[in-house]
């Protein structure tokens, strides 16, 4: 079976070919459903290959494709193994889900083709992220999927903010992999290899804690690139120009994960390092709580999903950064569930509000769109933690195993337990404000439910975040006990046994959900004045969430505009002026010497005819007196 | 009276001398190209007499070599100066200054 | 075999003077007929080449015997790739050359004798002829560029040619110093190259003529600070000479440090490593730093180029496994990427007669076939993994450093700028909404143009995931430069990590 595992990236790819050069002969719709079948065959075959490791007994394998870079040991390989497995399963699953999605959101645009070639050719990249047998490979699905965002992000193209953030995405991500790539020099220094075969298993003998916590810093410099993480995360609120289907798909079900995914591969590595672990542990907290203060006020409804899914991210980076990393796991593949959910009914409303994002224009969505508002309700209280749905287990094990931890770990809980409640209620609040209360929407827009297409990857989404929670419960440890072959190198931090501490801990979250949705709800569910006012109330911090703490404005400020000045001043004062004014100088001053020369040379065969028989005569004389 | 190698000098370096004053107090070209020529000959002269003096065949040889080379410039030289003539129709050296630096 | 491939253009170039001057129509596809058989041939060389180290297909015959010159001729795994290279890239910039209006013929004559050229530096194994090459290569060059290049063409075909041929003057010296202290250690005088490797220098006149080699090479790199010349000559020079000149003539300069500085002057070159090293780790980001606000896509390219090739230089002075093989395919890679990339804006230019980045906007609405390609190769340049670029910049990365651990980290840094300053240049020049009224009727690539870049997409594509095709050939060589550096001098090459040998042998998985 493992034989043609190539096959899972190579089906993709192929959709991504041939549309390339076909899409514009096959057309709407038929291009979105060729990209949807080779992503839905992915899955199945994935399904189909996964299947020794659902039944457990199947050890993990690793496939040579073929050489690559051979001198630092880095060959196209691929790693077959559960958490590559669920990976992958996640993906396409998702993917396909947010494929058939497209096809009617995308529905009359002029690059309908061209945007599921970029979309089959992002599930090709990302399946070479999960399934790669060594870090160069991982890389190579890191940047492309880099790649992918950048076309999809900037897939409005003709928009400047569209472009604009298609790049800032590509820059900032590159920071990151600046640091993932320092860190990839340290591990061929210390191991001679880039495979994961040679490296996990000696880490301990090779690595020193030093050098352990500096690979460990440096992946999380990467990871927080791509996983946008605190301060690395101004990317993606921006990423949000990108069409719905790119946000719900890329910004939140899997590429961002990619960072989460990193960490978790390389568990052998951070289990060395305690201080690159609980960096990434505090990273993720500082993270989940910001990015969940500035959602609270935002307007813009994908806004409000995109801090979401940052301050999400960080909870997975406080779990794997905990030690627990089936934990954040788990919560990467609820969170892709319920995200996707809620990204895909944004677009929805976002599709029948003709275009507009602005939640204060939005309200009374209920009655017209009850699909849609169902389903996202589904989802807003998945992640909002409320028992049994799938954010509950997830958030849960996450809180539970960092309480567990003990010492720093314990106020990193509070922070935890603190973002839990915010999350709620600016979940409610988003809900309450598109779907209840009076319509606010102008009159010559008409709301209307989406089509079938659209609608069926909302429900079996909404499903997914209903059960997919019971994978992994702490009465029955199913995904803990799958992933264990991939985690045979750490020993995997567990939430406090005992049911009545569970029941503790559990019920302490369930109780911030409550709270935070509840008030969230109550301060909505009235006329728009008095929740106006309510924001009011906040001032100015309300207003400081709302732009996001200005923190691009001072990145503007502190690095871009300084960085272009002095870009100027290399180009224009140094390169011009210095260096090639030495240069120039150089040439003016041999020429220079030559105008003071030229005037020996008037044209005058008798002026040279004297000053040769002079010379002559001064020969002579020197011959015949000097002797 | 036995003619000295003494003589011939005395006449090659009067020779020389005429073809140098020639040559920077004329002005038409043709005549200077002639005192070159005279001034070409009076070291010939030096070079054969010197030969002969000092019983030395390579006198004689670097005389060879100089008719040659003179006379190869003086093809190239005439050519010059017939193209010169036809252009300017003049043969005055100091209305030709192109060269000036 | 290699003396064919060598005289092959040359024969190119007088039959193409025997067509008549008036039949101009006939000149390029003449010309692109002609330069395909070189091509052909170098396909063939490199179709039998044996993956081994040493010089293969030697060639020697005696030239002047006085002075021990040879026409001594072979090839490695270090000059097979930029040969191809060479040959590959001559019908190409030939064939985006239609633009070309006057003197069609010189055109295509100099640019032969350019290839002949070019291919007989990296076929020469005797110092004195491949001198004679290097030089003969900045006739052709300088006539391109002066004769049917830009407004500024004269200036820039002076500066080009004058500070080239005074760097190699110095190297001149350097030659002939060599070749004087064999004849008089060894008796018999000799230019070869294997011979004045033997020779023994004092450990100051080593340095001497280290750095009178290094010089002339880094200027022809061109190494920061002695890049100034580049610009100028890119930006006023026609698409064609752009293309070679990015393509194989900068090349020159890394393959002459590599082929000559190390192996002529080991124990230079090890005491050099820190000095070259800065100073193209200096020339990466500063080549990408101006290169971020150049207002002219042209000057913008020709300045990627200054940063790309201290990766070269990089890897050629970390003196690994790693760092010389992506310093060798990255030569290729590079003439690749930055060739295309100089095709592309020559493609611009002929419609808009400008290069000026303000005067674009929108291109991606109206020109979308040029689009998707300018792109792709920015992402070839930027170097994103599965394109050529990736593996040589990634091979250098990871093999510099072992040795130069600091440098190799600022290098890394320009990673992040390439990507500032080509997609910026991309957001200016193709997206938005087309606001200028000259570009909305811009007509998209024909399929002309499209010929010309495919094959190179292709190769892009193919030495990104399959880099063994190369990589096979050309370690064994760069392989017997470390043996040699090390037999020589008291350097070793690092082994990174302690259990290396084991997980690189394959064993134990």
């Amino acid at each position: 079976m493992t034989d043609f595992l190539w096959l899972i990236i190579a089906l993709p790819l192929a959709g991504a070919v041939l549309l390339h050069f076909l899409g514009r002969f096959v057309g709407e719709p038929l291009s979105g459903w060729l990209a949807s079948l080779a992503s839905t065959s992915a899955f199945v075959f994935a399904l189909v290959a996964a299947w020794p490791f659902i039944q457990g007994g199947e050890h993990s394998t690793t496939v040579l494709l073929w050489e690559w870079m051979p001198a630092i040991g880095a060959n196209l390989e691929l790693l077959w193994d559960p958490l590559a497995a669920l990976m992958v399963l996640v993906v396409t699953g998702v993917g396909s889900l947010i494929h058939f999605f497209a096809i009617g959101y995308m529905h009359g645009d002029d690059r309908f083709d061209r945007f599921f070639t970029s979309l089959n050719l992002f599930m090709a990249s990302m399946l070479t992220l999960v399934l790669a047998g060594n870090y160069a490979m991982l890389f190579l699905g890191w940047e492309l999927v880099g790649l992918s965002s950048y076309l999809l992000i900037g897939f409005w193209f003709t928009r400047p903010s569209a472009a604009a953030a298609a790049k800032k995405a590509f820059v900032v991500n590159r920071i990151g992999d600046f640091g993932f790539m320092i860190a990839l020099m340290l591990v061929f220094a210390s191991f001679g290899t880039l495979s994961y075969a040679g490296i996990f298993e000696r880490a301990d003998e090779v690595l020193g804690v030093g050098m352990a916590t500096a690979i460990g810093l440096l992946m999380l410099v990467g990871a927080a690139g791509k996983s946008a993480q605190v301060p690395l995360y101004v990317w993606l609120p921006d990423a949000m120009e990108g069409p719905t289907p790119v946000s719900a798909l890329i910004h939140a079900a899997t590429m961002v994960t990619a960072g989460v995914y990193l960490i978790a591969r390389s568990s052998a590595i951070f289990e060395i390092a305690p201080i690159a672990s609980t960096t990434v542990a505090t990273v993720g907290a500082i993270t989940a709580l910001w990015a969940a203060t500035i959602a609270l006020a935002q307007r813009d409804i994908k806004k409000v999903l995109a801090y979401s899914t940052i301050s999400q991210l960080g909870y997975m980076f406080l779990a794997v950064g905990a030690g627990a990393y089936v934990a954040g796991v788990f919560h990467l593949m609820t969170h892709a569930f319920f995200k996707a959910l809620l990204f895909l009914g944004a677009g929805s409303v976002i599709h029948a509000m003709s275009d507009e994002q602005d939640m204060h224009k939005m309200g009374g969505l209920l009655k017209k769109m009850p699909t849609t508002a169902i389903t996202m309700g589904v989802g807003t209280l998945a992640i909002a933690g409320i028992p049994p749905l799938a954010g509950f287990w997830s958030k849960d094990e996450i809180l539970g195993s960092v309480f567990a931890r003990g010492g720093w770990f314990s106020a990193l809980w509070i922070v935890g337990l603190v973002t839990a409640l915010i999350t709620a209620f600016y979940m409610a609040r988003q809900w309450v404000l598109v779907f209840l209360g009076e319509p606010r929407w102008s009159q010559d827009t008409s709301p209307h439910e989406a089509p079938r297409v659209m609608t069926i990857p909302l429900i079996i989404l909404a499903g997914l975040s209903v059960v997919g929670g019971l994978l992994n419960t702490p009465f029955a440890l199913r995904l803990e006990r799958f992933l264990e072959p991939s985690f045979e190198y750490v020993t995997l931090q567990n939430p406090p046994e005992g049911l009545a501490m569970f029941a503790v801990l559990a019920g302490l979250s369930v109780m911030a959900s409550l709270v935070g949705g509840g008030f969230g709800y109550v301060s909505y569910n009235r006329p728009k004045q008095r929740w106006l006012d309510f924001e009011d109330g906040f001032e100015p911090l309300w207003g400081t969430w709302e732009q996001a703490y200005r923190v691009d404005d001072l990145y503007g400020a502190a690095i871009v505009a300084p960085g272009k000045k002095a870009a100027e001043v290399a180009a224009f004062g140094v390169d011009l002026a210095i260096i090639d004014g030495a240069v120039n100088g150089v040439g003016s001053a041999v020429r220079r010497l030559g105008e003071l020369a030229r005037s020996l040379q008037t044209g005058y065969v008798r002026n040279y005819g004297v000053l040769f028989l002079g010379g002559a005569l001064v020969i002579v004389i020197w011959l015949v007196v000097g002797r | 009276m036995i003619v000295s190698a003494g003589y011939y000098m005395a006449l090659a370096a009067a020779l020389f001398v005429i073809g140098a004053l020639g040559m920077l107090l004329r002005r038409n070209v043709l005549v200077m190209f002639m005192c070159i020529e005279l001034m070409l000959n009076a070291v010939n002269l030096t070079l054969i007499s010197a030969g002969r003096a000092l019983n030395d065949l390579n006198g004689q040889v670097a005389v060879f070599f100089i008719l040659v080379v003179a006379a190869a410039e003086v093809v190239v030289g005439l050519a010059i100066i017939v193209a010169i003539f036809r252009r300017r129709s003049t043969a005055s050296i100091d209305e030709l200054s192109e060269l000036r630096g | 075999m290699l003396t064919a491939l060598i005289l092959l253009p040359v024969a190119a170039a007088v039959v193409m003077m025997v067509v008549p001057a008036r039949r101009q129509e006939l000149h390029l596809p003449l010309g692109i007929a002609l330069s395909v058989l070189p091509l052909a041939l170098a396909g063939y060389v490199f179709w039998i080449f044996e993956p081994a180290p040493g010089f293969q297909l030697v060639e020697l015959v005696s030239w002047y015997e006085p002075w021990g010159i040879n026409w001594f001729l072979g090839i490695d795994g270090i000059s097979l790739p930029m040969v191809v290279l060479t040959t590959f890239l001559v019908p190409i910039a030939l064939a985006a050359s239609t633009s070309i209006k006057t003197k069609t013929k010189e055109f295509v004559v100099y640019i032969l004798l350019l290839e002949a050229g070019m291919i007989g530096v990296f076929l020469a194994l005797d110092l004195f002829l491949f001198f004679v090459f290097f030089e003969a290569i900045l006739i052709p060059m300088y006539f391109i560029i002066g004769i049917w290049g830009g407004e500024r063409r004269v200036y820039a075909a002076v500066k080009f040619f004058i500070y080239t041929a005074l760097g190699s003057a110095l190297m001149l010296g350097g030659i002939i110093a060599l070749a004087v202290s064999y004849s008089s250690q060894f008796g018999s005088p000799s230019f070869a190259f294997g011979d004045l490797a033997s020779v023994d220098l004092s450990p100051g006149s080593e340095r001497w003529l280290f750095a009178s080699f290094a010089l002339a090479f880094a200027i022809k790199v061109p190494l920061f600070p002695f890049h100034t010349w580049l610009p100028d000559a890119h930006v006023e020079a026609p698409t064609a000479g752009s293309v070679l000149l990015a393509g194989v003539l900068l090349k020159l300069g890394t393959y002459g440090l590599l082929r000559f500085n190390l192996a002529l002057f080991p124990e230079a070159s090890v005491e050099a490593v820190p000095i070259m090293g800065t100073l193209a780790v200096v020339g990466i980001i500063y080549g990408a730093v101006v290169a971020i606000v150049q207002p002219d896509l042209k000057k913008l390219v020709a300045y990627t180029s200054v940063s790309h090739l201290g990766f070269i230089v990089l890897g050629t002075f970390a003196l690994t496994s790693g760092g010389l093989q992506g310093a060798v395919i990255q030569n290729v890679n590079h003439g690749l990427t930055t060739g295309a990339l100089f095709l592309l804006v020559g493609m611009i230019y002929e419609r808009r007669h400008t290069k000026k980045i303000e005067d674009f906007g929108g291109l991606q609405k109206v020109m979308p076939i040029y689009a998707g390609f300018f792109l792709f190769m920015i992402f070839a340049s930027i170097g994103l993994p599965g394109l050529n670029g990736f593996v040589g910049e990634f091979l250098i990365l990871i093999g510099s450093y072992t040795t130069l651990p600091a440098l190799t980290v600022v290098a890394a840094g320009g990673v992040i700028l390439a990507a500032i300053y080509l997609l910026w240049a991309y957001e200016r020049v193709f997206t938005g909404v087309p606001d200028k009224e000259e570009n909305k009727a811009l007509s998209d690539l024909s399929a002309r143009e499209i010929s010309l870049l495919a094959p190179i997409v292709a190769l892009v594509l193919v030495l990104g995931l399959f880099p063994g095709i190369l990589l096979d050939k050309i370690s064994p060589s760069t392989e017997a430069v470390l043996d040699y550096i090390e037999d020589q001098t008291a350097y070793v090459v690092p082994e990174p990590g302690r259990l290396a040998d084991v997980y690189l042998a394959g064993e134990d998985r």
